[in-house]
């Protein structure tokens, strides 16, 4: 679930409200977002995507919450992997990340002729 | 209390805005309809295909290869598939899902060749939400379709339903033809995406005259690292499974590949290893599927070292088969000015009794989509939107907001207790069956008791326990009368016996009938 909206990185910009499917953030007048109903998040990560900032981090325990300390996670380089993993935004056009989606029926095939 | 109300006039009124309920909305919109969208959560992130990545069944057009194809998947389909519906989903996969570069980047392969058919879910939905809008489609975004609307002489009218966002309040949609397509229901299990996806349109359809079909056909578990929602399969096919002991869990053959691991679970944890994954495949796995990556990253697993504990995650009728029987070669819900697109609507004709997951289920969204599109339009063309004429609402249950005395939680955990077990799931008898069906008849008794706020959420929340209990009597009832094993759906307690193929078809919200129809007759 929704874990962090990090104060330090956000600009205030609610992408994340608009973004999120479950519609768990509050904007908040000149401040970060609100998670007002955590329990509503469906662990999908899509937040993060729409989140240039990489201000959020969502735990991939989809049953309870799992609190984080914000400064371990800002230091453990896990912010932003998914927009970076996905060469979205200031990331496109880097070779490395580029979008192999294609492979997957033929990792497939290779599973199953193996 | 006061509740504003805004109202929409349009063509097309489309509810739901994921893969099918984005094409319907391209091509209605393409063909110069006013298209309104309503979406209950955001429009390009909402729906399982958002946090997925769809392959699409696609053969190109040369000779014999289309009719292999198909006589292949009407072989699986165990006499429920309908060739010519097969034929149609191919042929507009394949000239229209191209159309996508428009907003989509395509990378190309090894080769050099684009591969149309397979499109990363975040990118793939974005670009169909730009495409949408670009055409001229308008989207109300976080904005849950309660109930139908109805003209006096049947034909539906247009919707209602409650905007979760900004002012809040309730809207109305008067429109010459509404397309549903409102996704599969996977019972609010963790399943990737799919906490939107209540069966809201199944009941919706239901009230409003449609029957269902398939709803038998909701027996379906994918494995996911314990406690996760990531039911992306890929990387599991090189997968072995252990119990707490170590030993190497046995893997028969069998309808339900993860029926033993149903069973495993029921003894202890089970763990997975990924071991024999190629060295390649590790290191091409965050650009294939960044988010399965992710997930094992974050709980701290190097899924290729260590063996991680998994659990099973249900997804009822999504990955499953059943929804609103389609009742004509337009998408048609067998309701005049209804149409239905993707997976709230039977698949039946295109997978049969299997699974449509993998290729074919994106394809029918896609393109039965489309089809509903195109029969919506025309038929504004013909009777107008008739926004003046008096409509009446459809629904009923969860609908008024009592301050009741029923905990709604509670409800919605009855339910999932009997839908979300894959032991009682995957070995279905008429004991276990029928215990389900009187415990499920006993939250839909309460549920007008269960007391929610009357703020747009709660009562967006209190209309999909009714949908998730309507939806779990449906598909109870639909097991109880497929009295022998077929696809997805297994009875423990099967007699061998072979009865010419035929579809269970369902019905009625506070009664609930289901008939057998042999199959290749018409509705
Ligand atoms: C993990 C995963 C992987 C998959 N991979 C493949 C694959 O490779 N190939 C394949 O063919 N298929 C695949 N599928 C299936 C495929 O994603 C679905 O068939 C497809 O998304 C169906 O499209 P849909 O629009 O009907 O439903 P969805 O995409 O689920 O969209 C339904 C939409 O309706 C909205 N909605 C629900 N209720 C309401 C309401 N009351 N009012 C307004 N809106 C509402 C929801 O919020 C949602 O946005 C996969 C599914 C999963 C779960």
């Amino acid at each position: 679930m929704i874990e962090l909206v990090i104060a330090s990185r956000c600009t205030g910009c609610t992408a994340c409200v608009t973004a999120c499917p479950r519609d768990v953030f509050d904007p908040v007048p000149d401040g970060p977002p609100r998670i007002a109903r955590q329990a509503d998040c469906q662990t999908c990560f899509l937040c993060e995507l729409y989140c240039r900032e990489d201000a959020l981090y969502v735990h991939p325990d989809a049953g309870r919450a799992r609190p984080q300390d914000a400064a371990a996670i800002e230091a453990s380089g896990l912010l932003g992997e998914y927009r970076r993993a996905s060469g979205w935004d200031e990331w496109a056009g880097n070779e490395a990340l580029r979008n192999q989606h294609w492979r997957m029926e033929d990792v497939f095939r290779r599973a199953r002729d193996a | 209390m006061r509740t504003q109300l805004t109202h929409h006039d349009a063509d097309v009124l489309v509810i739901g805005g994921g893969l099918a309920g984005c094409w319907a909305a391209i091509t209605a919109a393409q063909g110069g309809a006013r298209v309104i969208v309503a979406e209950k959560g955001r429009c390009g992130t909402s729906g399982v295909a958002a946090a997925a990545g769809p392959g699409h069944w696609w053969v190109p057009p040369d000779p014999g290869r289309r009719e292999e194809a198909i006589a292949r998947r009407l072989a699986a389909a165990q006499g429920l598939g309908d060739a010519a519906w097969m034929a149609r989903i191919v042929d507009r996969t394949f000239r229209t899902l191209p159309d996508i570069a428009s907003h989509y980047q395509y990378v190309p392969d090894d080769d050099g060749r684009i591969r149309h058919h397979a499109l990363r879910g975040p990118e793939y939905l974005r670009a169909l939400r730009e495409k949408a809008l670009a055409a001229g489609a308008i989207v109300l975004d976080h904005s849950p379709a309660l109930e139908l609307l109805r003209h006096a002489d049947g034909g539906i009218a247009g919707a209602r339903g409650v905007s979760r966002q900004g002012a809040g309040g309730d809207w109305v949609v008067r429109a010459g033809a509404t397309i549903l397509a409102t996704g599969g229901c996977g019972f609010r299990s963790h399943l990737l995406g799919g906490a939107n996806n209540t069966g809201d349109g199944l009941l919706m359809a239901v009230e409003a005259g449609a029957v269902l079909s398939g709803m038998e056909f909701s027996a379906f578990f994918t494995v996911v690292p314990a406690d996760t929602t990531m039911a992306r399969t890929m990387i599991y096919s090189f997968a072995r499974y252990y119990d707490e002991h170590g030993r190497l869990l046995d893997r028969p053959q069998g309808p339900h590949d993860n029926a033993f691991l149903a069973e495993a679970l029921t003894h202890g944890p089970v763990f997975c290893d990924l071991s024999a994954t190629p060295e390649d495949v590790r290191r091409q796995l965050p650009q294939i599927s960044p988010n399965v990556t992710l997930a094992f990253r974050r709980l701290g697993i190097d899924p290729f070292q260590d063996r991680f504990p998994v659990s099973l995650v249900g997804e009822g009728t999504i990955r499953g088969v059943g929804g609103v029987r389609v009742a004509d070669a337009d998408a048609g819900a067998g309701v005049e000015g209804l149409f239905v697109a993707g997976d709230v609507a039977s698949r039946e004709p295109v997978t049969g009794a299997v699974s449509g997951g993998g290729a074919v289920n994106a394809a029918w969204a896609l393109s039965s989509g489309c089809i509903a599109a195109e029969a919506a339009l025309a038929r504004v063309r013909r009777h107008g939107r008739r926004a003046d004429t008096p409509a009446d609402g459809t629904g009923g249950a969860g609908l008024a907001h009592p301050h009741g005395t029923t905990d709604a939680a509670e409800i919605e955990r009855a339910v999932q207790a009997e839908m979300l077990s894959p032991m009682k799931q995957y070995f279905r008898t008429d004991a276990t069956l029928s215990a389900a069906r009187d415990r499920l008849d006993a939250g839909w008794t309460a549920l007008p008791h269960a007391g929610l706020a009357p703020t747009p959420h709660a009562r967006a929340r209190r209309r999909e326990l009714a949908a998730l209990t309507a939806t779990a009597r449906w598909s109870t009832a639909s097991a109880l009368a497929r009295r022998d094993s077929l696809g997805l759906h297994r009875r423990a307690d099967a007699i061998a016996a072979t009865t010419p193929p035929a579809h269970v078809i369902a019905g009625g919200v506070d009664t609930i009938w289901t008939d057998l129809v042999p199959a290749g007759e018409q509705a």
